[in-house]
């Protein structure tokens, strides 16, 4: 479980995260979705510990994490920059982490063996591909055996085997009750494995819902009508399910079948140079959140320019 | 890419809390899993050895044909620590790698993560170096001497262990390398990057005295013996110059600054982001 509160970081006199309320529920994977630069690595840096909140708070299983006498056991951390020494094996590196909770050697042969480094365990971690590199993450990760699990993109850089390896490990912590949450910026990936959604776009909470939302919310249908009589057909479907635009002799229409536009045309006499049905994709639908964001974002600034 | 087979995460019976003498065994594995500690160290016990036997036996060859004034300026113990004053660098470089290794490589996250009061990783990285440092700067500064002492025997011109002050600066050159370690730790830590840390190391250390030749000799003479590498190596000269603190006190204020960086990274460790 993690809960973050009105979580705010500045870097200088730029907001990373601004006033981030979220709650990760136990048996589920969340996602944390949002562009690149739009603070999901920042947000989990935060929870870590390894960054101080400029205002706000984030808890870890109730605690803030480094209140957690044994921290590796409550939260597994995978941090999207490496962080392992270059000249160090991945065996030794396990081990040297493991011994700050004495966590027994066997449990790092054990995980070794789950992530399928063995052969290269004894090699030094700079030589490892980027692939590698994730599973020995995801092998630190997974050392004291956690209650949670955050993981700050870990498909990158895995083989199509690799990123399915990931997404069943993830449900399956899951269904352990494990809390799971995991950062992408890709909204494809996320829709294969999270059940819920935090999105975030410029540090900002853009949406907390469930998968299923979010695809319902992106899936709504629109009909893209051309008509040299664009005014006369927007009276008739009204002005909350068509605008006008972005052609002059264009419509974009919700909540009708293409079908019923057409029917509706035809009765009125009303001649229809093209009538298409659009579904927008998750990616666009992300897109379109973020894009608002931005907008937002920058307008508001310019605002309090304008004030100042 | 049919059957992936994902086996379930084991089990792990035990939990134990992070505690500093945890700390202290993982910074063990740490130092040790790493080429460039074994190098460092390994260099720095081989000069200390092979420096003082060059130095004796180019000053044993010599003794013959050495002007009065060159044999009086002469001291058996000083070209015996020769080796000394070159260890130092790879001891004090070494210290400074042990912690901004880990922010140039990122690994400073992973510590951190498991280590989030922080501070025991700082304390146990001392611990550890310190007394690594110790434990083979010892035997390496007595087999030097006695390895030394040996060749100038050749010439009659060695001086006994037991003659005053001998044991002194023999055991204090060990101390003074481990001490120079720490202050390179301290340094490290403070300034977080390898590069900057090696220069502001050395920079203190060995570019400050020459400096302070630009200064009235007056001025010079009153601030020179408070500069970290003059002080600490008081412990090693036999006989005590004109403008030097004696043997202890020069040791204890390179102690003291050792301390005070290691004071200043604590509370910066602590306070900054990661």
């Amino acid at each position: 479980m993690i809960v973050a509160e009105a979580l705010t970081k500045d870097y200088g006199d730029k907001r990373a995260v601004d006033d981030l309320s979220f709650t990760v529920r136990p048996g589920l994977v969340t996602g944390f979705l949002g562009p690149n630069g739009s603070g999901k690595s920042t947000t989990m840096r935060l929870i870590l510990g390894l960054d101080a909140p400029t205002s706000g708070r984030v808890r870890v299983n109730g605690k803030a994490y480094r209140d957690h006498p044994a921290p590796l056991h409550e939260v597994g951390a995978l941090l999207e920059a490496r962080s392992v020494h270059t000249g160090r094996s991945a065996y030794n590196h396990l081990v040297a982490l493991a011994q700050t909770h004495g966590i027994p050697k066997s449990r790092v042969d054990d995980l070794i063996d789950l992530v399928g480094l063995r052969d290269v365990a004894r090699k030094r971690a700079g030589q490892f591909s980027l692939g590698m590199g994730q599973r020995l993450g995801i092998a630190s990760a997974l050392l004291g055996d956690p209650d949670t699990v955050i993981l700050d993109e870990p498909v990158n850089g895995l083989d199509p085997e690799g990123i399915h390896w990931i997404r069943n490990l993830l449900r399956g912590l899951a269904g352990e009750g494990r809390t799971v949450f995991v950062s992408s910026h890709l909204m494809s990936e996320m829709a294969l494995t999270a059940d819920h959604l935090v999105v975030i776009g410029r540090g900002r909470l853009i949406a907390d819902t469930s998968v299923d939302q979010f695809i319902d919310m992106a899936s709504a249908k629109r009909i893209r009508v051309r008509t040299p009589e664009v005014n006369r057909l927007h009276s008739l479907l009204g002005s909350d399910r068509a605008t006008l635009g972005p052609e002059s002799d264009a419509l974009e229409v919700h909540g009708l079948s293409s079908e019923q536009v057409g029917d509706l045309a035809f009765r009125h006499g009303i001649p229809i140079h093209e009538l298409t049905s659009q579904q927008a994709s998750l990616e666009e639908a992300f897109m379109n959140l973020t894009t608002e964001a931005v907008e937002f974002a920058s307008e508001r600034s310019s605002q309090e320019g304008v004030a100042a | 890419m049919s059957s992936v087979v994902v086996p379930a995460v084991p089990r792990l019976a035990h939990t134990g809390r992070v505690t500093q003498a945890r700390v202290i065994r993982s910074e063990w594995t740490k130092l040790w899993s790493l080429r460039s500690t074994r190098y460092s160290i390994g260099a720095a016990l081989l000069l200390t050895i092979g420096v003082a036997a060059l130095a004796c036996g180019v000053v044993a060859h010599h003794w013959p044909h050495m002007s009065l004034q060159d044999r009086q300026d002469f001291h058996p113990l000083e070209v015996n620590l020769a080796g000394v004053q070159i260890a130092q660098l790879a001891i004090g470089v070494l210290g400074v790698l042990v912690i901004t290794g880990e922010y140039s490589t990122g690994m400073i996250r992973a510590t951190m993560t498991a280590v989030p009061k922080r501070l025991p990783v700082l304390w146990a990285k001392a611990i550890v170096y310190g007394l690594v440092v110790l434990a083979l700067a010892t035997p390496a500064t007595l087999i030097a001497f006695a390895v030394g002492q040996s060749i100038l025997a050749r010439q009659h011109i060695d001086v006994a262990f037991t003659h005053p002050g001998v044991a002194r600066a023999v055991f204090g050159a060990a101390l003074y390398l481990t001490t120079i370690g720490l202050f390179g730790l301290g340094i490290g830590a403070i300034v977080r990057n390898t590069a900057g840390g090696i220069a502001a190391f050395a920079g203190i250390l060995f570019v400050l005295p020459p400096l302070m030749n630009v200064l009235p000799t007056s001025w010079n003479n009153a601030a020179s013996p408070y500069l970290p590498l003059i002080a600490g190596q008081a412990v090693m000269a036999v006989t005590r110059g004109a403008h030097q603190l004696g043997p202890w006190t020069g040791l204890g204020l390179l102690c003291a600054y050792a301390a005070a960086a290691l004071a200043v990274a604590s509370i910066l460790l602590v306070r900054r982001d990661t």
